[in-house]
């Protein structure tokens, strides 16, 4: 066993590349990289080697800029093996991108058009023409974080929250797209709305956004 | 069959079904929710020969009662409370037969917050995700307990072994919650870490069974702006713009965006699930093992 560092042994965190290891309790890494692309190779590294059973975690829940790793036996090993990690950047799965059908309808596409100081009728053909991915996941079960919009088209959020999106509503905040499974308060953009099924625990699986799962959003309809 | 059944009568004032919980969905946005006591539905369960993954109901402060549709074993647990069958007094934390249209009821807490109601065969609900949970947060399980709502249980199998009387520890009238740092300790001020080490906190009424939040001096950060959403743990304390700490418990939200300074103990969230509002909660800071 490696000698602990004094005092806070937060300083435990094992530094390489960007890459930093934080320990979480007893049972528990944050693994923190210095991009989302870091994040993303990262992650399915983890999976990677959680599937070839070379590595034991209960949860591993990716985020913006982290991993989670959690129900780990001994996370102090780990946060010293780690930085030893070769870790492949990471490369689109060779599965087919999910098709989301979009009605571009949102009562936010005027606004955000104006942001993006385009046409409105330009949004759906940006919006469409992009290959997203599911960066993480979180905020309601089945709710993605959607990465794939080049970096000039990120939106602030609304300056006033709506007390309820309904459910389908296809939406921009920051970097990522995401769609509502249910309709719940938020403030993103609301650039349109689709039929599609985010979430259903009765089927198998019961998100149809996972994190790394690939998306097209399809227009449809007229609008 | 439907005369193994339970209906319920007096809802109390947030009564749930609780397991162990669904956890291994976190990174689809899944929260891992069960019994917040889990000892004390651990124990229920024993008392009526369940194993112990067997879904329970949680009481909130009040209890609830119940009229199971034909003979029933059952065991309350956690929260001490007066338990009546038939409007006849029953034991708490012993198993207890109730006849077939019966009324069981289970009283308001003496101390703590949460009682445990298990019945032999467990309550039968379908299962979302593995779990019979209800998860406040999400809405994942079935809804919250409601007058007239009728729960269909389980058959016992009776190969558990029944315990008959178990002790088992009572409320807190302190809360020490011993707390490792980390990981966004360094969001904060030197200061802010003593404060959270030796200041008196109290149990905030606006607890729930995502959180344990708490009135006290608020913990001030070094560092301003916005931490990019990350995961979050069973037991963070999370630290919103108020600068006040919420512990989070099972409901908890599965990646957040406010520094989390540091992380309780999963042996002492029990104690946090139940201790009534206005409890004094000291946050003791320990050595990572």
């Amino acid at each position: 066993m490696k000698a602990v560092p004094a005092a806070h042994d937060t300083q435990a965190s094992a530094a390489t590349g960007g890459t930093r290891a934080l320990p979480v309790g007893d049972h528990a890494l944050l693994v923190e990289v210095s991009s989302v692309a870091a994040a993303q190779a990262l992650h399915a590294e983890l999976l990677r080697r959680r599937a070839e059973g070379s590595l034991s975690a209960a949860e591993i829940v990716p985020a913006a800029r982290t991993v989670l790793l959690d129900g780990l036996e001994d996370p102090r090993r780990l946060a010293e093996q780690l930085p030893g990690w070769e870790i492949p950047p990471h490369t689109a799965r060779a599965e087919e991108a999910i098709e989301i059908p979009v009605r571009y309808d949102g009562p936010d596409l005027a606004d955000v058009a104006a942001l993006w100081a385009v046409p409105e009728h330009e949004v759906p053909a940006i919006h469409s023409a992009a290959e997203f991915r599911v960066a993480f996941c979180g905020f309601a079960p089945g709710f993605g974080y959607l990465t794939g919009l080049p970096a000039r088209y990120d939106v602030p959020r609304r300056a006033t929250p709506r007390t309820a999106v309904p459910a389908g509503s296809v939406a921009l905040a920051g970097p990522y797209t995401g769609v509502y499974p249910r309709s719940s308060p938020g403030g993103w953009q609301l650039i349109g709305t689709t039929d599609a099924v985010l979430w259903d625990h009765a089927r198998v699986p019961a998100a149809l956004l996972a994190p790394g799962t690939r998306v097209r959003f399809v227009p449809v309809g007229c609008s | 069959m439907t005369d193994r059944a339970l209906a319920v009568v007096r809802a109390g004032a947030l009564t749930t079904v609780q397991d162990q919980g669904r956890p291994g969905h976190a990174h689809l946005g899944v929260p891992r929710s069960g019994a917040l006591d889990a000892p004390a539905a651990a124990l229920a369960n024993r008392l009526v020969g369940n194993p112990v993954e067997a879904a329970v109901l949680e009481t909130t402060l009040n209890g609830c009662t119940v009229r199971p549709r034909s003979v029933v074993t059952v065991a309350v647990t956690g929260a001490p409370c007066p338990v009546t069958v038939g409007g006849r007094p029953a034991p708490w934390g012993a198993p207890v037969r109730v006849p077939a249209g019966a009324l069981l009821d289970i009283g308001p807490a003496r101390a703590g917050v949460r009682s445990y109601v298990a019945v032999a065969g467990g309550v039968a609900v379908d299962p979302v995700l593995g779990s019979r949970s209800t998860d406040l947060l999400s809405g994942l399980g079935p809804p919250p307990l409601t007058d007239g709502t009728v729960l269909p249980l389980g058959r016992p199998d009776g190969v558990h072994t029944r315990v008959d009387v178990v002790p088992h520890p009572g409320p807190p009238s302190e809360l020490v919650l011993r707390v490792t740092p980390g990981p966004r300790d360094d969001w904060f001020t030197a200061s802010a870490l003593r404060t959270l080490a030796t200041g008196t906190y109290r149990v905030s009424s606006a607890s729930n069974r995502i959180g344990l939040r708490t009135d006290g001096p608020s913990l001030e950060r070094a560092v301003s702006g916005e931490l990019p959403s990350e995961g979050m743990v069973l037991g963070a304390v999370q630290v919103p713009p108020d600068g006040r700490p919420v512990v989070f418990l099972a409901d908890h939200p599965t990646t957040g965006g406010y520094p989390v300074i540091a992380v309780v103990r999963g042996a002492d969230l029990p104690a946090a699930a139940q201790a009534v509002p206005g409890t004094p909660v000291r946050f003791m800071v320990v050595r990572r093992r």
